[in-house]
């Protein structure tokens, strides 16, 4: 997989919003998806499938419903790059010292 | 299938055979599979027999076994269904959920590793827990397939 694919489908705020969405109820179809995105059902489906196409959302088929997943596995991949084992737990501490000040909403961090 | 409650996908630049040899094989599972919480490594062994037990072991001195379950299905090198519990809980299969690998040639030489969990919405704990393992799980399983050395953790 190629790493600028899941850079270039980070860089937009509709294609983050459609990840968080994901994150707080995975599996969802594109008519439920859509229903909290401010935008036709078209560029939903654009978007997603340039998340698909970074891994950054995987499919799975039940029955005739297309299911989206989100699918951490090339973040964690970008996490393992930068990230040394070593500064995990310190790096925990600083997140949750700025959550607790700023009240912990991911998309203003 | 149950509509999962999770769906890991990878790509990784190697053979069907080698990805099924790393699930099922402890010489090989040994070197990437690790708590994401605790050092040391972990392995699964079983005969790897429709209905036979599997277990999830570490491999340090206790051999402590963490997480249990049955082969649902196993078609080399394409497809594995296992059920995964924790060990109190081995004989009630009411409480075991699901994990599923489809191995997959994806053409240009990768391999598509597909790790789907179902059937756990009843186990907050467990939930929890393998949300954050399988991601760590499969980019080191990639690791080591692809440059043949695992990450140093």
């Amino acid at each position: 997989m190629d790493i600028d694919k899941v850079f270039k489908a980070l860089a937009d705020p509709s294609r983050r919003r459609l990840l968080d969405l994901l994150h707080r109820e995975n599996g969802q179809t594109l008519t439920a998806l859509s229903e909290h995105m401010d935008m036709t059902r078209q560029a939903v489906t654009q978007h997603l499938q340039l998340l698909e196409e970074a891994n950054l959302v995987a499919i799975v088929w039940q029955g005739r419903e297309k299911l989206h997943y989100l699918n951490p596995v090339p973040l964690h991949e970008i996490h393992d790059r930068w990230i040394g084992k070593f500064e995990r737990s310190r790096l925990g501490a600083l997140r949750d010292l700025k959550k607790k000040l700023e009240g912990g909403d991911d998309e203003k961090a | 299938m149950k509509k999962p409650d999770f769906v890991y996908v990878t790509y990784i630049a190697t053979t069907p055979e080698q990805v099924w040899r790393a699930l099922v094989d402890t010489d090989v599972t040994r070197k990437y599979w690790a708590d994401p919480g605790e050092g040391c490594a972990r392995v699964n062994v079983s005969d790897w027999m429709p209905g036979s037990r599997w277990e999830h072991q570490r491999v340090d001195e206790s051999r402590t076994v963490d997480i249990v379950g049955k082969v649902v299905e196993s078609d080399p090198p394409r497809r594995l269904v296992i059920t995964w519990a924790r060990p109190a809980d081995a004989a009630d299969e009411a409480k075991h959920s699901r994990v599923a690998f489809d191995i997959e040639p994806y053409g240009n030489g990768l391999v598509r590793l597909t790790v789907a969990h179902d059937e756990l919405a009843d186990d907050p704990q467990m939930f929890a827990g393998i949300s954050g393992g399988w991601p760590k799980v499969l980019s080191n399983l990639k690791t080591l397939l692809e440059t043949g050395q695992p990450l140093p953790h």
